[in-house]
């Protein structure tokens, strides 16, 4: 019997991130697109490359940061490896290399969906259109996590897979969260205005998080509330301590079940961020600064991620097994 | 009587369905046989498609397309700023082969398997064939796909070729004869069951209960062929297929592989040499590898001991095959054996080390190397196929009768410059089969590449790639040249 191949290790961790990537980047431009109904408009778009640092790539090609340029750069520009249509590209490339260690149907759902990403004109990501693309990327990235749910082989591999969604998963919450940082704090005296609520409800929609919400705090809408339902609350699938408590379990049970020898470091590492998640309070956060309480947790998962690339993908030297 | 009645080339009995106007002409035809006895089989499916309209036939061709671009069974083709999937054109109407053909297919295809064997051990150990003077000493030894890194490589059970491909057409007599050999890396097998799994799919109601033998466990079968070869002492060998990257145009068949057999696709990174053992990079570190079945030619396979420049392979792959720590398949240096110029002899070949004739005989070729083949030739050239020897993909070919008076005259500057590069063959009048086309159903011609794995014994997979010239009146069925391919369904 072989063991997993370091780079298929690699591939299947990263093939979970671009599906996952491509589906949070939807939800952002989706919410995104809500808050620029607002007076302030274009001012709006600068804030999506703002949360993902990609001010300065996306200058190099445009001059404007306007409502058309960011949605086509982050949804059909196939030369901007961080576009949707760039990750579920490298979604597929990954499963095709995997597809002695994937299901058949994992395959071909992520392969039909590239190609019909690939047919689509800037019309269909117009700004009128630009809910229902959302929809549709959302759509097949979710189709993409039932399939290998319900087909995929559960060994070491299932466990990069897991592993790969949930550092992505609470890194896009992160990012999810700046931006609104990026549009309020600048004008504070804004915050429990109808605009401001109205906001805090978008970005919990675009999270999927507006009912779980409502059903743990029926009548308040403090930024509090929002901030401690996002980050700490783990029993919603998409909060930062769901996913955190996700990647300590996931580590620990694969090194326990395979007996795997690395990836110590990685748990000593999450188990930290976990333990400082358990003692933490929403109010304290703001207090501290949201944007860098955000900034520091994904600081930490990049540092889980390459401790993982240490362990298992190759990225160190390997030894003999024993 | 139908027959009597029946006109040359037209089927009796189907003159009221779509094949009412299906001519094959002077071409043997693979459904039709020699007309005077279409087998019971046979007779069903040509009446089955017989009774399909037009228009559903083509609606699932179509479906059958759509199937392949989303299943992937694509190569790619880069261009300047893109990656463009390409498809192998699929036929749907099947080519059928009886079971008394196939019969002979068989034991020819195992005979030139184990003449082939015996051959290349021979010419890497004692070297008898060519000190006896059976085969010219500077055919084999100064012939670049010889690699004296074998000599005195004892392979396990003599085995050379574990995975070969015999090219095979049949002329206007109905009798199959040798095309080329394949003993490197021949490709097209995935072709084969995919294209099972595509009739099976789109037209449930034409194999319906018809004896047509299963393809799906070929990479059971290569499994254990490659179990077989491992080195000695290793009870449950690691396998491998080793290819060279995504980019390859043959990469789906590598996933192919590595997906029926249940192994990993490795590239020539996931791989080192410590220790004089190969090993692969995973999660629990390096494990041992035991049997490589690499699609990367021998030039690529190790930067130490060939291609100093190869990105592709693995360093010291070579010392370790030497060492017998670890497998390959096929063995380095089979090129010699399927080399267009070797394969003139493979007649002579086949009688030397099996005593017998040749169960299916070579097209007669005419080696332009020898004075005689060269002078025939030339007299001949508007009557005959010149072909390069180092050429594969139908590159390089002048069809004398199909060749305008320029390009005949640039075909003899070029055999009078280097000879020893080309061989001739008469035009064989290669048989037809009734294909799918934009004229409604018309002859095609057709070949067939039968597959055989060897371990410990041969087995020859019970159908093949045939691969169908789709371009009315051409001859070559390569792909590169437009050709598609059928379904080959074997029958019992």
């Amino acid at each position: 019997m072989s063991n997993l191949l370091a780079r298929y290790a690699d591939a299947i961790f990263w093939l979970a991130r671009y599906v996952e990537r491509a589906e949070d980047v939807a939800r952002i431009l989706d919410v995104n697109e809500t808050f620029s109904r607002d007076s302030r408009g274009d001012q709006n778009w600068r804030s999506v490359l703002q949360i993902y640092a990609d001010l300065p790539r996306f200058h190099e090609t445009h001059e404007e940061a306007t409502a058309d340029a960011v949605i086509h750069f982050y949804t059909l520009d196939a030369s901007n490896p961080t576009s949707i249509v760039a990750d579920i590209a490298q979604a597929r490339s990954n499963a095709r290399m995997l597809r002695p260690l994937i299901s058949t149907e994992m395959w071909t759902q992520l392969n039909i969906f590239h190609n019909r990403l690939r047919q689509m004109s800037p019309r269909d990501v117009s700004e009128p259109r630009l809910s229902r693309f959302c929809e549709f990327v959302k759509q097949g990235c979710q189709a993409h996590t039932g399939i290998t749910e319900g087909t995929f082989y559960r060994d070491e591999g299932w466990h990069f897979y897991r592993l790969g969604r949930a550092i992505e998963r609470a890194d896009q919450t992160t990012r999810l969260l700046d931006v609104k940082y990026h549009l309020l704090l600048p004008s504070v005296e804004h915050v429990g205005s109808p605009l401001d609520v109205s906001q805090w409800n978008a970005l919990l929609r675009s999270a999927a998080a507006y009912h779980a919400f409502r059903r743990l705090h029926p009548s308040d809408m403090t930024p509090a509330n929002v901030v401690g339902f996002l980050i700490l609350h783990r029993a919603f699938p998409r909060s930062i301590a769901a996913n955190v408590d996700a990647i300590e379990t996931n580590i620990a049970q694969m090194r326990d079940r395979y007996e795997l020898a690395g990836g110590s470091a990685a748990l000593e590492r999450i188990r930290g961020v976990r333990r400082s998640l358990d003692s933490e309070t929403s109010s304290n956060i703001i207090r501290q600064g949201l944007h860098e309480y955000l900034d520091a947790l994904q600081q930490e998962l990049i540092a889980v991620s390459h401790e993982l690339g240490t362990a298992f993908f190759g990225h160190a030297p390997l030894r003999t097994a024993a | 009587m139908a027959n009597e009645t029946a006109v040359p080339g037209r089927i009796p009995g189907l003159e009221d369905g779509l094949l009412s106007t299906y001519d094959s002409g002077d071409a043997y035809d693979e459904f039709l046989g020699l007309r005077s006895r279409v087998s019971a089989n046979t007779a069903a499916i040509l009446e089955r498609i017989n009774g399909m309209d037009l228009e559903t036939l083509r609606e699932r061709a179509r479906d059958a397309e759509l199937d392949l671009y989303n299943f992937g069974i694509t190569f790619t083709v880069q261009t300047e700023k893109d990656h463009i999937d390409r498809i192998l054109p699929f036929d749907v109407i099947p080519r059928i082969i009886t079971a008394h053909d196939w019969n002979r297919i068989e034991r020819g295809v195992r005979q030139r398997e184990a003449a082939v064997n015996a051959f290349l051990w021979d010419i890497y150990h004692e070297q008898h064939i060519l000190n006896d003077g059976t085969l010219p000493r500077d055919l084999i030894l100064g012939n670049e796909n010889y690699r004296p890194e074998m000599e005195g490589l004892d392979v396990a059970h003599g085995t050379y070729v574990h995975i070969n491909g015999t090219d095979l057409v049949r002329g206007g007599d109905g009798h199959f004869r040798v095309l080329e050999d394949n003993c490197r890396n021949p490709s097209g097998v995935s072709y084969v069951v995919e294209n099972r799994h595509l009739m099976l799919r789109g037209f449930p109601d034409l194999i319906n209960a018809l004896p047509v033998r299963p393809v799906s466990n070929y990479g059971q079968r290569l499994r254990e062929a490659l179990g077989e070869i491992a080195p000695a002492g290793v009870d449950d060998p690691v396998v491998v297929v080793l290819s060279p990257g995504t980019y390859n145009s043959a990469y789906f068949e590598h996933i192919f592989l590595a997906r029926e057999m249940g192994v990993p696709l490795v590239e020539g990174r996931d791989l080192l040499v410590e220790d004089e053992h190969v090993y692969m990079k995973t999660i629990r570190g390096l494990q041992r590898v035991d049997v490589i079945y690499r699609r990367i030619n021998d030039d690529f396979l190790d930067p130490e001991a060939f291609n100093p420049h190869s990105m592709l392979g693995v360093r010291g792959l070579m010392r370790c095959y030497r060492n017998g720590t670890v497998a390959l398949a096929n063995a380095v240096g089979t090129g010699v054996a399927d080399d267009k110029a070797v394969y003139a002899y493979m007649p002579r070949i086949i009688r030397y080390y099996t005593g017998e004739e040749p169960i299916i005989p070579n097209v007669e070729t005419n080696i332009c190397r020898e004075r005689e083949g060269l002078h025939y030739t030339l007299d001949h050239l508007s009557e005959l196929v010149v072909k390069p020897v180092n050429e594969a993909g139908g590159k390089g070919i002048t069809i004398g009768p199909h060749a305008s008076a320029e390009e005949l005259e640039a075909c003899r500057q070029r055999l009078l410059e280097a000879p020893h590069a080309y061989i001739s063959q008469p035009m064989v009048n290669i048989s037809v089969c009734p294909t799918l086309t934009e004229e409604g159903i018309q002859p095609r011609r057709v070949d067939l590449r039968p597959f055989a794995v060897t371990g410990r014994d041969t087995w020859v997979l019970p159908g093949g790639l045939s691969r169908v010239a789709l371009r009315r009146g051409s001859m070559i069925v390569n792909s590169s040249q437009g050709g598609g391919s059928k379904d080959t369904w074997i029958l019992e």
